[in-house]
């Protein structure tokens, strides 16, 4: 993402303009923009016209709108922002007070304007502009039958293929539909592989699977590569890795992020840092459960008295459209940082972050055990779920 | 035989010559284990045993207990120590009796071993030990004539054992439930599904529901080993050829039951769970595997409804914040894609359902409630 401007004052009322330049960057825009906040962006307009004599006639004009933003729609898989809203600046075009629904473009400058920047909000900017953090990797987990092919970009995991076959088990004395349906399914994973993954961007792939299905993939596409002469595949060979996971369901990427061969290449991503950061708090739950909390109201109780050492939080909840439940949180993170607390902000995107989210989106690693939260009946989580 | 043998002196595995009676692939035979569930019959005077052969490497484990929920009786052959573990966790489930064998000599530790270490893992009924050798054939079907056995040891034989098995209970008057454990195409036209028959009856001609998609079927051929049979009671392994119906409308772990009555589907329940030895606590929301009968679907644990008494089943604590290991709890499942499941009291077979989380079993439970 480009900064092209940045206006923000004192009180924390003011613009920014952004260049949005990859799809990640649109992640970073949804979780930039809160209803309430006015955006102008360049959009296409239909326009409709009455002449004298009734007749109408409709054209499309390209027109700069400002609105203030009532709907936030992101769509995972195409990474398309939609915001929708009242026009507030009239134009000959459209009338002030009139909705229209604004795409935000990629390499098209956007401002928002916020009546209040906070500094979370103002941490994703900076985070979003800074280009060392990009680091992409692919990865395949799968087991016999099925498989899934995800992008993992620092602030996303996008699956972009399921491949979900049934591969007929061995019968006695026939073999052969076992041998013809793991065929057929290696080579589906092999089509989605060569359809969704750009190897001029991608640092690596991992393919991931229990016992040896990963191993099979990989000879059975280094042969089909030769026989095709597909170049795409016999060059890149080096860029696979093969590592061990328990399943091939979606959340075993957890396991795959913490193998030391896949840290070793992807070094430091945030992905990863996110699941050693959720693994920790778990391995405090089991050794001292009383250093280690989850469920707004514990944590903020801990918050209180300045105990926390690690905060995770997913950036779920700082989305929420209630004010000020979003001050609530911004506050208890800035109360974190100021008692020199660790926190790390999870993307619900990553399997972290959604497993994060399964458990009420916030928890807390404490410096020293607070036995009386625990004896508190935890009687508000039911709405800390919704 | 022979064949085999030659064979795998080829490529220097001379001693699994065996096992290749039943690794049929070429994968498990380069690699000299055992990865998918092998099926063979054998018939003693008072019975006609299905022997299937589960793997034991721990990546395989899922497919072990696809293997195991279908079985009666276990039959654990030359356990390592750690096979144990990882086996027995599991093993639970299925349960009936275990039979353990194990090289002649070293036979009474090892007994006193696996013994206790049964008994924890809660089997009720007693286990049977047999020393004997399935590459010499000692004490398989005839007495043992070798010196060094004959001495000490006086028990029956192998089969004298699996002769004398308690038949377990089969509940043929239930409803019907067979559940799918492998969908693969027929030599002519149409295709086939192979699996076990938990509850009830069924036979050709009949119309039945396959669940969780709802879709009607017709059963136009009934197999039990390679032989059409007209009729299929609970207990059995057979294939069913359907008609009416699309493959691709059918998955592993799909049921088939009666028209009359279906068997409840869902996306939620409630068991109550023994929790195993496990490094990480769980938690709200952890995401594990949910192996219930021939089906494997990723699911979540939404909600920590009680802490349990291990033994009396007293609530210790409501809404616990997390579950240690070796305690006992009522949880609540969900999985993303509606599954069959019946609660424990109705049908055992598809009230079971066990939990995995990176390649351990985590917890094992009854399902109490649908949701």
């Amino acid at each position: 993402m480009k900064l092209v401007a940045k206006n923000v004052d004192k009180d924390g009322e003011g613009y920014v303009n952004l260049v949005p330049e990859n799809t990640e960057d649109m992640w970073h825009v949804y979780n930039l923009v809160s209803e309430g906040d006015y955006v102008s962006c360049s959009t296409i307009r239909k326009v409709q016209t009455e002449s004298s004599t009734g007749s109408s006639n409709s054209y499309r004009v390209r027109t700069t709108l400002t609105i203030c933003v009532e709907g936030i729609d992101f769509d995972t898989q195409a990474c398309v922002l939609r915001l929708k809203g009242r026009n507030i600046e009239e134009n000959k075009y459209v009338k002030t007070g009139a909705y229209h629904t604004l795409d935000v473009e990629l390499n098209r400058k956007f401002g928002l304007r916020k009546p209040k920047w906070d500094s979370i909000a103002l941490e994703r900017v900076d985070l979003a502009c800074d280009l060392t953090q990009h680091a992409d990797v692919a990865a395949v987990v799968m087991q016999e039958g099925i498989a899934h092919v995800c992008l993992i970009t620092s602030n996303m995991t996008i699956v972009r293929a399921k491949i979900d076959q049934v591969i007929p088990r061995k019968r006695k004395g026939s073999v052969s539909q076992h041998e013809k349906g793991l065929a057929r399914f290696y080579d589906s994973i092999m089509q989605a592989i060569l359809r969704h993954v750009n190897f001029d961007v991608v640092k690596c792939i991992i393919l991931a699977s229990p016992g040896f299905v990963k191993d099979q993939l990989m000879n059975y596409m280094v042969q089909q590569a030769v026989k095709t002469d597909n170049k795409t595949i016999i060059d890149n060979k080096s860029m696979f890795v093969l590592v061990h996971s328990s399943s091939g369901f979606k959340h075993s990427l957890r396991e795959v992020l913490t193998d030391p061969a896949v840290i070793s290449r992807i070094s430091d991503t945030k992905a990863a840092r996110e699941v050693k950061a959720l693994e920790s708090f778990w391995a405090m739950l089991q050794t001292d459960p009383s250093r280690a909390f989850y469920g707004k109201k514990h944590v903020l109780a801990a918050s209180e008295a300045q105990a926390i050492e690690t905060l995770l939080i997913s950036d779920k909840l700082f989305r929420c459209q209630n004010i000020t439940e979003r001050k609530e949180y911004v506050s208890l993170v800035e109360t974190v940082r100021d008692a020199n607390g660790d926190v790390k902000i999870f993307s619900s995107l990553h399997i972290s972050g959604e497993q994060l989210e399964q458990l009420t989106g916030v928890a807390a690693i404490l410096r020293f055990p607070m036995p009386e939260l625990e004896d508190e009946e935890e009687s508000d989580d039911s709405d800390q779920n919704n | 035989m022979h064949k085999y043998q030659q064979e795998s002196k080829k490529i220097g595995k001379q001693s699994f010559a065996y096992a290749w009676v039943l690794d049929e692939t070429g994968e498990e035979r380069e690699r000299g284990i055992t990865m998918d569930v092998g099926q063979s019959k054998f018939e003693t005077s008072t019975k006609a045993i299905t022997l299937l052969d589960a793997p034991g490497h721990k990546d395989f484990i899922p497919n072990m207990i696809i293997g195991a929920t279908q079985a009666d009786v276990a039959l654990l052959v030359d356990a390592t120590r750690g096979e144990f573990e990882t086996g027995f966790d599991s093993g639970g489930q299925t349960r009936e009796h275990a039979l353990l064998l194990r090289s002649l000599d070293r036979f009474n530790e090892i007994v006193n071993k696996i013994s206790v270490f049964l008994k924890q893992a809660g089997f009720k009924e007693t286990v049977t030990c047999v020393p004997c050798s399935g590459l010499s054939g000692e004490n398989i079907v005839t007495k043992p004539k070798a010196e060094g056995l004959s001495n000490w040891y006086t028990g029956p034989t192998l089969v004298e054992v699996i002769d004398n098995f308690k038949c377990p209970e089969r509940p043929v008057d239930k409803p019907l439930r067979f559940s799918v454990n492998d969908i693969f195409k027929n030599i002519g036209s149409g295709f086939s599904i192979s699996g076990h028959m938990e509850t009830g009856m069924v036979s050709v001609g009949d119309k039945v529901l396959v669940l969780p998609r709802n879709e009607p079927a017709v059963i136009k051929g009934i197999q039990a080993d390679d032989a059409n049979i007209t009729h299929a009671f609970a207990g059995d392994q057979v294939c069913l050829s359907l008609s009416g119906i699309d493959q691709q409308n059918l998955a592993i772990g799909d049921i088939v039951c009666s028209l009359a009555y279906p068997v409840p589907t869902t996306t939620c329940f409630q068991a109550h769970i023994v929790v195993f030895q496990i490094k990480m606590p769980i938690t709200n929301g952890m995401s594990v595997v949910l192996h219930q009968q021939s089906l494997v679907e990723p699911a979540v644990i939404t909600k920590l409804v009680a802490q349990l008494n291990r033994s009396s089943g007293e609530v210790i604590k409501k809404k616990p914040r997390c579950l240690i290991k070796n305690t006992s709890a009522i949880v609540q499942i969900t999985t993303q894609r509606p599954i069959c499941v019946e609660l424990h009291k109705d049908v055992k077979q598809l009230g079971r359902v066990m939990l995995r989380v990176d390649g351990t079993t985590i917890a094992a439970g009854l399902v109490t409630k649908i949701v």
